[in-house]
């Protein structure tokens, strides 16, 4: 039953587990980039083939639909055109006010839009990879946002093309928020359960919390990581724990997190 | 060496890792993401040679960890423990019946993740479990017992479409051969 080359495939097995694992953490994270861009041609392909129905619906739009459409864009197109200008307007002020209280300017953020080009394979984690790497400016921990604007996570890892994102609910990704309510609770998010993606557990908040369904929940800017006021998700229900000594709510998140297509990439 | 039974178990595998991280509809619809490495192993474990197994999984294990948020490796040792076992008592399982393909399939999807959960968790990682991952886990386990069958049916179907042919034996031999009439001196 155990043959010489069954003792030399299982060593070669352990052996490579055992150098894999005792590698320090850059090269393995290295190694890991390099395994995962053998998948990059079929990231391709996969693109490709996903543009194809798009594409093909396009190229068969009868010709009143479009200008209906590109009439519809130029309208909204001005719209939001005056509305930044409303907002730059708004921001101009804003500063002019924090110079004369004496307090730190708002750094703008840049947003990039990224693609959603796969998901993990394993149950036990919440990442997805985008296709923006360091070669666009990414670094790690840079929030991520929904198409909608609402918060769906940080980047985690970055390789030259690629980026790793982890979502919130995963136990790596933790978010200081801040409930919309006359206490301004503030709390730590953190994982729950594994099969329900839309809900996440709001924890360390202090027992007095007056937490209602229905409270908007946002970042609160504690941290470092997430700037303050992006929308997150509303309170879904909150019970007391530790003997009634602290309060723990569930938040229905506002990003449809298991159907991610594109995401914004917040850039300081 | 014929290589065309490794090549071919270590494209689908790598496809298989691939589509697990390209489609989103079993979570959506399950709960959970199957897996079809472990089931994989146990076709290569039946019909393959012992480098074969330990190729898959290494390679397979190496794949599924780059495209995850697991330590780079951790999934090797997990899949070659479903697959060794096999490999060393495939004289004694009846591999063409189509229920312990399925048996077969159904516990090494059962154990490979929980091993795996293991392992991240004796290395200090926090992997995301809780009472859902029951359901995950009895889906993985249906999922890689029928996925069992369907491997097995498709790695035989390209095996006799694509690989050598075996050479048939003929009855007639020559030197055996009854000639009537007259011999010719």
């Amino acid at each position: 039953m155990f043959k010489q080359q069954n003792y030399l495939a299982l060593g070669a097995v352990v052996l490579v587990v055992v150098v894999l694992l005792s590698l320090p953490s850059r090269a393995t994270s290295r190694l890991k980039l390099a395994v995962g861009s053998w998948f990059l041609p079929l990231f391709g392909l996969a693109g490709a083939a996903q543009q194809l129905p798009a594409d093909l619906a396009d190229s068969v739009l009868p010709r009143r639909e479009l200008l209906k459409q590109i009439d519809s864009l130029r309208r909204e197109n001005q719209q939001l055109k005056e509305q930044q200008a409303q907002m730059v307007a708004i921001a101009r002020e804003n500063d002019q006010l924090r110079g004369l209280l004496g307090w730190q300017k708002n750094v703008p953020w840049q947003l990039k839009l990224a693609n959603v080009v796969l998901r993990d394979p394993a149950n036990w984690w919440r990442t997805v990879q985008i296709d923006l790497g360091s070669r666009d400016g990414i670094q790690t921990n840079m929030p991520v946002l929904s198409a909608e604007g609402f918060l769906v996570g940080r980047v985690a890892a970055v390789s030259f093309l690629n980026s790793q994102v982890v979502l919130i609910g995963d136990p790596n990704c933790r978010v200081s928020a801040l409930v919309e309510n006359p206490g301004h609770d503030v709390g730590v998010l953190s994982a729950t359960d594994p099969v329900d993606r839309s809900l996440v557990q709001l924890g360390y908040l202090s027992s007095s919390a007056n937490l209602k369904s229905g409270q908007n929940v946002f970042t609160s800017g504690l941290g470092g990581v997430f700037p303050k006021g992006i929308p997150i998700g509303k309170i879904y229900d909150a019970r007391p724990v530790e003997y009634g000594l602290a309060t723990e709510a569930r938040v229905k998140l506002n990003a449809n997190l298991g159907a991610l297509e594109q995401v914004w990439v917040l850039i300081k | 060496m014929n290589f065309f039974k490794p090549a071919l178990i270590l494209s689908f595998a790598f496809l298989a890792v691939f589509g697990e991280a390209m489609l989103p509809a079993p979570r959506s619809l399950l709960g959970a993401q199957i897996d079809l490495l472990p089931a994989l192993m146990v076709y290569a474990a039946l019909n393959a040679d012992i480098v074969t197994l330990a190729l898959l999984a290494v390679c397979g294990g190496l794949w599924f960890d780059s495209l995850s948020a697991n330590p780079l490796g951790v999934s090797i040792v997990p899949l070659f423990v479903v697959g060794f076992p096999v490999f060393l008592h495939r004289e004694l399982i009846l591999r063409t019946a189509p229920f312990a393909q399925f048996t077969l399939g159904a516990a090494a999807s059962a154990v490979s993740p929980a091993l795996v959960i293991l392992i991240l968790l004796n290395g200090g990682k926090e992997p995301l479990i809780g009472w859902g991952s029951l359901w995950q886990w009895l889906v993985l386990t249906v999922s890689g017992g029928l996925a069992a069958p369907v491997i097995f049916a498709l790695g035989d179907w390209c095996g006799h479409a694509l690989g050598y042919k075996l050479r048939t034996e003929m009855s007639f031999r020559s030197d055996r051969e009854i000639r009537h009439g007259k011999i010719l001196k």
